[in-house]
């Protein structure tokens, strides 16, 4: 079915707050960029954004219990399906996903078809979580990532990860405790990324900033279909 | 492959980087949000800011310099100094800190590590910790004791016991700041290094007496560590970030280039 085409919107950015962890960052890295941000658990400003970012630490069941209590679940679907560039950060990516393993098993918002599981280490000298800077290499073009080079280190701390359920959301990869994880996925409108974009130094800014003038369609135009 | 991380250190007495060994003889090092910047732009990994003097003067940390220095960074940077409450870790992250380090108030309230991690995450609470060799093994198995008020106070706590029930609390990951190695540029004190990295599943970072980048080296290997804390060497510029990433890569160690 069309959609009818959305007004357009003041060009300002959402960071969706749902008392999961700490925002600030995200806000001041917007701020470095020189891009107008709020910080807010408002339906009502997130529906005004141009664009919406969903951060979060923390754990899976809090964090959907807190989104059930603020009344977001809906209005971040809404963002979602209107075709708004949509960028999810750590627990933000992780609850994108159908379900998460975490706090014996939790029903999450189900916007990328797959799971979030947990880090199983052979090796005890891989800590939990995993925590500092690892290489992602960008396995499928975007134009979030177009112009960046096809690998470098950003800055994670997790001890769940998605698995996409379809190989094609899977947009960059990073290795850890014996294994590839998925450290970007998207998909449409949606990117999401593991890793804590706003701390990972020039290179997460540049994303950031990439992420900031995106128009919310997956492929660049002309680009081939991969 | 998950890199070691390089951490620069800043003590900050009254707005200002000091460094000081056994934190006598304090030497003004310049403005943190400068210093910070500078460290950020030649490539550290993250960053520590402690308020030396926070919890020695009964006050709360210096939040108008933290929020300076989240404006500057790009990187995540731990805050210690003044924590004394989920209050006090609540104002710290949202003036921009990605972690609060807790050290002589947890040993004083260990509840406060569990009320932070509940609060934030564990990946917010960090626990520092002073240990320093003994030979009361009785009291301390591992062969160190904890101490607390910048090395002032010995406490009886066995240093592994502590780590130990410090993440099962919820600490995130453990500073082992030794005592006896502290700003002595001789390497880091790798025993209770690795005793601890190997009692505990959840990152360790080496803190105090690196001189030279073999000691880091030293620490990630022998150590254990997945982390340095390094001050006095690039405070005085003997060395700088960069080169001491280019001598740990040719030794084999990943970092982040």
């Amino acid at each position: 079915m069309l959609r009818p085409p959305e007004p357009p919107r003041p060009p300002v950015i959402a960071i969706v707050d749902y008392r999961a962890g700490n925002l600030t960052s995200v806000r001041l890295a917007l701020d470095e960029l020189g891009r107008e941000s709020v910080i807010t658990s408002d339906p009502t400003a997130i529906a005004a954004a141009e664009r919406v970012i969903f951060p979060g630490v923390g754990a899976a069941g809090a964090a959907m219990r807190n989104l059930a209590e603020l009344g977001l679940i809906e209005p971040l679907r809404r963002a979602v399906a209107g075709g708004r560039p949509f960028l999810g950060i750590c627990l933000g990516m992780q609850i994108l996903f159908d379900r998460s393993e975490e706090d014996g098993g939790v029903a999450t918002l189900g916007l990328l078809p797959g799971r979030v599981a947990r880090f199983r280490p052979n090796d005890p000298r891989d800590k939990i979580p995993h925590m500092g800077w690892n290489r992602v290499r960008f396995v499928r073009p975007h134009p979030v990532f177009e112009e960046m080079p096809a690998e470098g280190f950003f800055y994670f701390v997790h001890s769940y990860y998605a698995a996409p359920a379809r190989a094609e959301h899977t947009l960059g990869v990073s290795d850890y405790a014996g294994g590839e994880f998925c450290a970007i996925a998207g998909a449409g409108n949606v990117i999401a990324t593991q890793f804590h974009i706003e701390k990972s130094g020039p290179l997460g800014l540049r994303m950031l900033d990439a992420f900031a003038r995106w128009d919310g369609r997956a492929a660049p135009a002309g680009a081939r279909p991969c | 492959m998950l890199t070691r991380r390089i951490i620069p250190c800043l003590d900050v007495i009254r707005g200002r980087v000091t460094k000081g060994v056994r934190f006598q003889n304090n030497v003004d090092l310049g403005d943190p949000v400068e210093i910070a910047r500078r460290y950020y732009e030649d490539g550290c990994d993250e960053l520590v800011v402690y308020d030396i003097t926070a919890s020695a003067e009964r006050r709360a940390t210096d939040l108008e310099m933290v929020a300076r220095v989240a404006r500057a960074v790009r990187i995540p940077f731990a805050v210690g100094g003044g924590i004394s409450s989920v209050a006090d870790m609540a104002r710290a992250l949202a003036a921009g800190a990605e972690k609060v380090s807790v050290n002589s108030l947890a040993v004083q309230r260990p509840e406060v590590i569990a009320e932070g991690a509940r609060a934030f995450g564990s990946q917010c609470v960090v626990l520092g910790m002073d240990p320093v060799s003994t030979a009361d093994r009785a009291r301390c198995p591992s062969g160190y004791e904890i101490t607390v008020r910048g090395f002032r106070e010995r406490t009886g706590l066995d240093a592994v016991a502590w780590a130990r029930r410090a993440v099962e609390l919820g600490a995130g990951e453990i500073v082992v700041n030794s005592v006896d190695a502290d700003g002595t540029r001789q390497g880091f004190e790798l025993t209770i290094t690795r005793a601890i990295a190997e009692a505990v599943p959840v990152p360790v970072v080496a803190s105090g007496g690196a001189g030279c980048a073999r000691h880091l080296r030293d620490a990630f290997i022998e150590g254990r560590a997945d982390a340095a804390i390094v001050a006095g060497i690039l405070h005085t510029g003997v060395t700088t970030i960069p080169a001491l990433k280019a001598e740990l890569a040719a030794m084999g160690i990943p970092v982040r280039t």
